[in-house]
């Protein structure tokens, strides 16, 4: 802890407060199949959500949804009360970022970015520059087809934090970024969330990487919601019930048990959303130990089973 | 990356919070000495803001640090020695009593622990 640094608290009252985003019974279908499922569920303004899912849970349509670049099949979005599709305003208030930046390869560095900045009004070109340096980039000539998968991940991620946009997301930022480049993306998105405070979604695989970084924690499975809710209360619901196997079983009965494992005598289950403490006052006397898992094994546990049809 | 990180096991903020009591108990953090803001601490170890901004709060709730408008947050004089005297409290049931319990299922016979203790305590002494 460093004393005498003097405190600089998050601007309060920003302009991302108008902006919660909130979704009714969202519904995407590509014609027979049901990318996103009757999803329902608010997004506060300024808050960092992690988007979590197993591949093709929907999460990138749920974000192209979000960003108005999809037309929802039933339901609703709403952005701060408004239907982003087909509406001017709000979509250079919300960016998706792609990994691969969704880039023209035709047009240069420099142009690119001028389109960017020309698309969003609360442009911050200090920010860009730094992110440029920090990334080995520079606004030059070059065609963005010329570029690495690396740079031009590098270059999304810079664009998208210095759009300034009050809901930002980036779909699968990792991909691309190595693991210096992903911690400075980290940084740089957590400093200019701390200066601005705005909503930015984040949907990733990374988890023990980036929960940290997360104030919500959304996960969905087979295109249907599966939960949201803070990442704190997150890392609480899940515990790891060891012992001999019918003791195990005995006080896992009637609970949610997610997964087990049996090995001889000894069996281990997972089980989600009952109270720790009252759990671990009926398993000691027994015998059956209760651990804390981390969120990796909680979402592992939580999005492998197989679907019920 | 910061120094120490913190797990996914358990809520960060209870980490953070205990952190900072372990800091005031061993007098890192002195009486009206000045904490990092949430947000140097949230930068710092990449962590969300409002999740350090609840821990900070727990211990503004605990009365170990306290808030100066517009200046930041600082160490309740006589925070230290408060957590001190309420770990002591705490000492037996949730620190050695578990120990001793390792002990007894170990056939570590009781005499053998207090050689341990004044030995220690001895070496301790002579520094």
């Amino acid at each position: 802890m460093s004393p005498s640094i003097p405190l600089v608290e998050p601007a309060a009252g920003t302009s991302s407060e108008t902006h919660a985003i909130e979704l009714r019974n969202l519904a995407v279908h590509f014609g027979e199949t049901v990318a996103i499922d009757e999803l329902t569920t608010t997004i506060l303004s300024g808050t960092i959500v992690g988007l979590l899912g197993r591949n093709g849970a929907g999460k990138t349509t749920l974000l192209r949804t979000l960003a108005a670049y999809l037309r929802p099949s039933g339901g609703s979005v709403r952005i701060g009360g408004e239907d982003p599709y087909e509406h001017e305003r709000l979509m250079s208030e919300v960016c998706l970022v792609r990994h691969d930046g969704d880039f023209n390869n035709d047009l240069s560095v420099a142009d690119t970015i001028a389109i960017a900045e020309a698309f969003r009004p609360r442009w911050d070109p200090v920010t860009l520059e730094r992110l440029l340096e920090k990334f080995h980039l520079t606004p030059s000539r070059q065609k963005v087809g010329a570029l690495s998968l690396g740079q031009r991940a590098a270059l999304a991620v810079s664009i998208g934090i210095a759009t300034g946009a009050p809901v930002t997301m980036f779909d699968e930022p990792h991909l691309g970024l190595d693991a210096p480049s992903r911690y400075a993306f980290y940084d740089e998105m957590l400093d200019a969330y701390l200066a601005t405070p705005r909503t930015i979604i984040v949907s990733t695989h990374l988890i023990d990487e980036m929960a940290a970084l997360f104030e919500d924690i959304i996960i969905i499975d087979h295109g249907a919601l599966l939960l949201h809710e803070p990442a704190e209360a997150l890392r609480s619901r899940g515990v790891e019930l060891t012992g001999p196997v019918a003791s195990v079983d005995t006080i896992t009965a009637g609970l949610s048990v997610l997964s087990s494992r049996t090995l001889g005598p000894t069996k281990s289950s997972v089980v989600f959303g009952h109270c720790a403490s009252d759990l671990r006052a009926r398993a000691e006397p027994a015998g059956v130990e209760v651990g804390p898992i981390p969120l990796q094994d909680l979402f592992v546990a939580l999005t492998s089973q197989e679907p019920a049809r | 990356m910061s120094a120490v990180s913190f797990d996914e096991r358990s809520p960060i903020y209870l980490q953070i919070a205990g952190r900072l009591r372990d800091d005031i108990v061993s007098g890192r953090l002195a009486d009206d000495e000045q904490v990092m803001s949430t947000n140097q601490y949230a930068a710092h170890h990449r962590i969300n803001p409002a999740t350090v901004a609840r821990a900070f709060q727990e211990l503004v709730d605990e009365d170990l640090l306290y808030k100066r408008r517009g200046v930041g947050m600082f160490v309740t004089p006589g925070a230290g020695d408060r957590e001190r005297t309420r770990r002591r409290g705490r000492f037996f049931d949730e620190v050695l009593a578990p120990v001793l319990d390792q002990a007894e299922r170990l056939s570590i016979p009781p005499g053998d622990l207090i050689a341990a203790i004044r030995s220690r305590h001895t070496s301790k002494g002579k520094q």
